[in-house]
């Protein structure tokens, strides 16, 4: 007996159904699916994960998922999805498993941070008039700068990397998504001339291109990292942790890991792609700063180095401890970051808000006086352009989205990305699927959301009279809090609105 | 001249294609009227064959040199010298759906008269390019002896 009821129901107006079967042939979970009659279409509701790909393919909008409506005894604390995940658990004896980001109901501060605006006495600025600067530079820089005589630049500076907005794209390896979805992060990141990040899964040959605006992610498992994959790229990040899941490495199950993956990776094909929790030749501050002098030593020292950390409880010193290691660029990755995979209790329960991080981090590197010689990069779940100004306020140079642009590319968020049967064509590897996302059209819908987020950045940019992205950044008196304690204030730096 | 072409490795087996064919060429235009109400039902120009792995969408090449239009013995196929366009006066077939034997690419439906993709002269682009999901059919100049 089966103990866990349905999480979802599907409604078909069958006044509207043409029989088409679309819904039938797009559904990965086999939820729908033709009676005898080869024309009356049915749905096995326990298999559905509201992901939506039949009501959006439906040409006749005659299919609505819903939430099962099944009643259950009120209880404040055994909710049912309490009782579901134990249910689960009882019958499979296993972790619980979950794809995107955390779940739990955790305060946003994001949206308990006001932005200022200018008024009489100091004009704003109309960014269609008048020319906004939201280029952003991102490495180690000089403490001071000294000139020749003749202006010339006499201090040597480190190798920069220059983005034309401050939002780069996350880290999301060759395996957790598809190579389609990669591709058009990739051609998107090159139009927007921003960059893409390959995660941990090594570089795909055909992305080989793209090297002109990627990262590439050196991680404890060290997948697919060789040479010619450290040269090509913008700069190369060192993977300590990941928001998502903070004190554990990546899982990749083995049915994802085709001979393309498998030789990405260079792993044997069908082998668990499984990344240890820690590096194994980093266990302290000083091993990291063996790695990230190799790297460099490795790449003649033309490439920058970042290093990523999850948001956790003593994150601020961890992160004055990696800039001193020689990381040119810190990158902290919030708990409410995205997955692949995640165990659901460490995805819900582990890692503390980016928002927190930042403004902490960005305080105590200041306190230090060793701000300026690293770049700050904030990640873990920015769901607008007001997010990433508030987080560049806070102290951020720039910012890694990933959740927003694979919702650009069809992602609904249903959390099954570790199922490896995305029905978008994102987070799979099953050839039917993965053509379902054309790189052609995917890349140009993020193109424009991210140009979208832009015009949103120059506009408040314009709105608080600020006419560059650099007179934001760490400018914490642009932000006010809304319903926030003393001790949150201080922490985030800011002032209550009304001070 | 402008045809459909199919790229398989972006054909989804969503068949939407087939749908808002036969709606197009409907009397209400209406998909949901144009498949449960209407009789006779409007019948879709273009096939997708194959399976969820591998799918193409087939539908009339216009070709340069038409076998339909040589076997017809009525004249009703025609090729549009300007266009290129081949399509069926409907006024002039008698339905004996020889142009469907010697289609080559069998693009050909029977019906009361033989029907066939004419590109949705009167709309501009073919319905089943417009309402494609993944773009896995374009409608793009191939050349050809239109003029």
């Amino acid at each position: 007996m089966q103990y866990m009821v349905p999480e979802f129901e599907v409604e078909r107006n069958t006044s509207r159904c043409i029989s088409c079967g679309a819904c039938v042939r797009q559904c990965s979970y086999e939820v729908h699916y033709f009676d005898v009659d080869g024309k009356t279409v049915l749905a096995d509701e326990s298999k559905c994960v509201a992901c939506h790909r039949c009501a959006t393919i439906c040409p006749t909008h005659a299919i609505k998922i819903k939430a099962y409506d099944m009643a259950y005894k009120p209880h404040a604390n055994w909710t049912p999805v309490v009782q579901q995940e134990i249910l689960k658990q009882a019958q499979t004896g296993g972790v619980l498993l979950s794809g995107m980001s955390n779940n739990k109901p955790y305060p946003i501060y994001w949206d308990r941070i006001l932005l200022n605006a200018s008024q009489v006495t100091n004009p704003s600025i109309d960014p269609l008039r008048e020319p906004m600067e939201i280029r952003t530079y991102l490495g180690r820089k000089p403490k001071k700068l000294e000139f020749h005589k003749n202006g010339k630049l006499k201090t040597k500076l480190e190798p920069q990397i220059k983005l034309e907005t401050p939002i780069m794209f996350s880290a999301m390896s060759f395996g957790s998504i598809s190579f389609n979805a990669q591709k058009s992060l990739a051609m998107a990141a090159r139009k927007l001339g921003t960059l893409f990040n390959t995660g941990e899964g090594g570089m795909h040959p055909g992305l080989r291109e793209y090297s002109d605006c990627a990262v590439v992610q050196v991680a404890s498992g060290r997948f697919g990292v060789y040479k010619d994959y450290l040269e090509n790229c913008r700069f190369i990040e060192i993977k300590i942790g990941q928001g998502a899941k903070p004190g554990i490495g990546g899982h990749l199950p083995g049915e994802k890991v085709t001979v393309e993956v498998s030789n990405a990776r260079m792993i044997p094909e069908g082998s668990d792609a499984i990344s240890p929790a820690p590096h194994h030749d980093i266990y302290s501050i000083e091993d990291l700063r063996q790695l990230i002098w190799s790297l460099k030593e490795a790449t003649q020292y033309k490439k920058p180095v970042a290093v990523k950390i999850a948001a956790v409880h003593n994150c601020s010193a961890i992160v004055s401890g990696v800039a001193r290691a020689g990381a040119d660029i810190v990158v902290m990755d919030g708990f409410r970051g995205g997955t692949g995979a995640a165990p659901t209790r460490i995805r819900d329960n582990v890692g503390i808000p980016i928002e927190l991080a930042l403004a902490a981090a960005d305080q105590r590197l200041r306190d230090e006086s060793i701000r300026g010689t690293v770049s700050l990069v904030a990640a873990g779940s920015f769901r607008n352009s007001a997010d990433i100004v508030k987080a560049i306020a806070l102290g951020a140079d720039a910012v890694y989205v990933a959740s927003a642009p694979l919702i650009a590319m069809g992602c609904h968020m249903c959390q099954q990305c570790q199922t490896g049967k995305c029905n978008w064509g994102i987070a799979t590897q099953r050839p039917e699927l993965v053509k379902r996302l054309n790189p052609e059209i995917m890349h140009e819908r993020v193109v424009n959301l991210i140009t979208a987020w832009n015009h949103e950045i120059k506009e408040m940019l314009g709105g608080m009279g600020l006419n560059s992205i650099d007179s934001l950044r760490g400018n914490r008196m642009m932000l006010r809090g809304i319903g926030l304690s003393d001790r949150e204030l201080s922490i985030l730096g800011i002032a209550h609105a009304g001070e | 001249m402008k045809k459909v072409i199919a790229r398989e490795a972006l054909c989804l087996d969503c068949k939407l294609c087939e749908v808002f064919c036969r709606t197009a060429h409907s009397k209400s235009k209406d998909v949901v009227r144009a498949h449960l109400y209407e009789d006779p039902a409007p019948v879709a120009r273009i096939t997708v064959e194959g399976d969820i792995l591998d799918s193409v969408a087939v539908n009339c090449r216009h070709c340069d040199d038409p076998a339909c239009v040589n076997a017809c013995i009525t004249g009703a196929m025609h090729k549009d010298p300007e266009t290129g366009i081949v399509s069926c006066d409907e006024s002039r077939c008698i339905g004996c759906m020889t142009c469907l034997a010697v289609c080559p690419v069998g693009c050909i439906k029977p019906g009361r008269t033989a029907v066939k993709c004419d590109l949705c002269q009167e709309t501009g682009e073919p319905a089943c390019v417009k309402n494609c999901p993944n773009r896995a059919l374009v409608y793009v100049e191939v050349g050809g002896d239109a003029q």
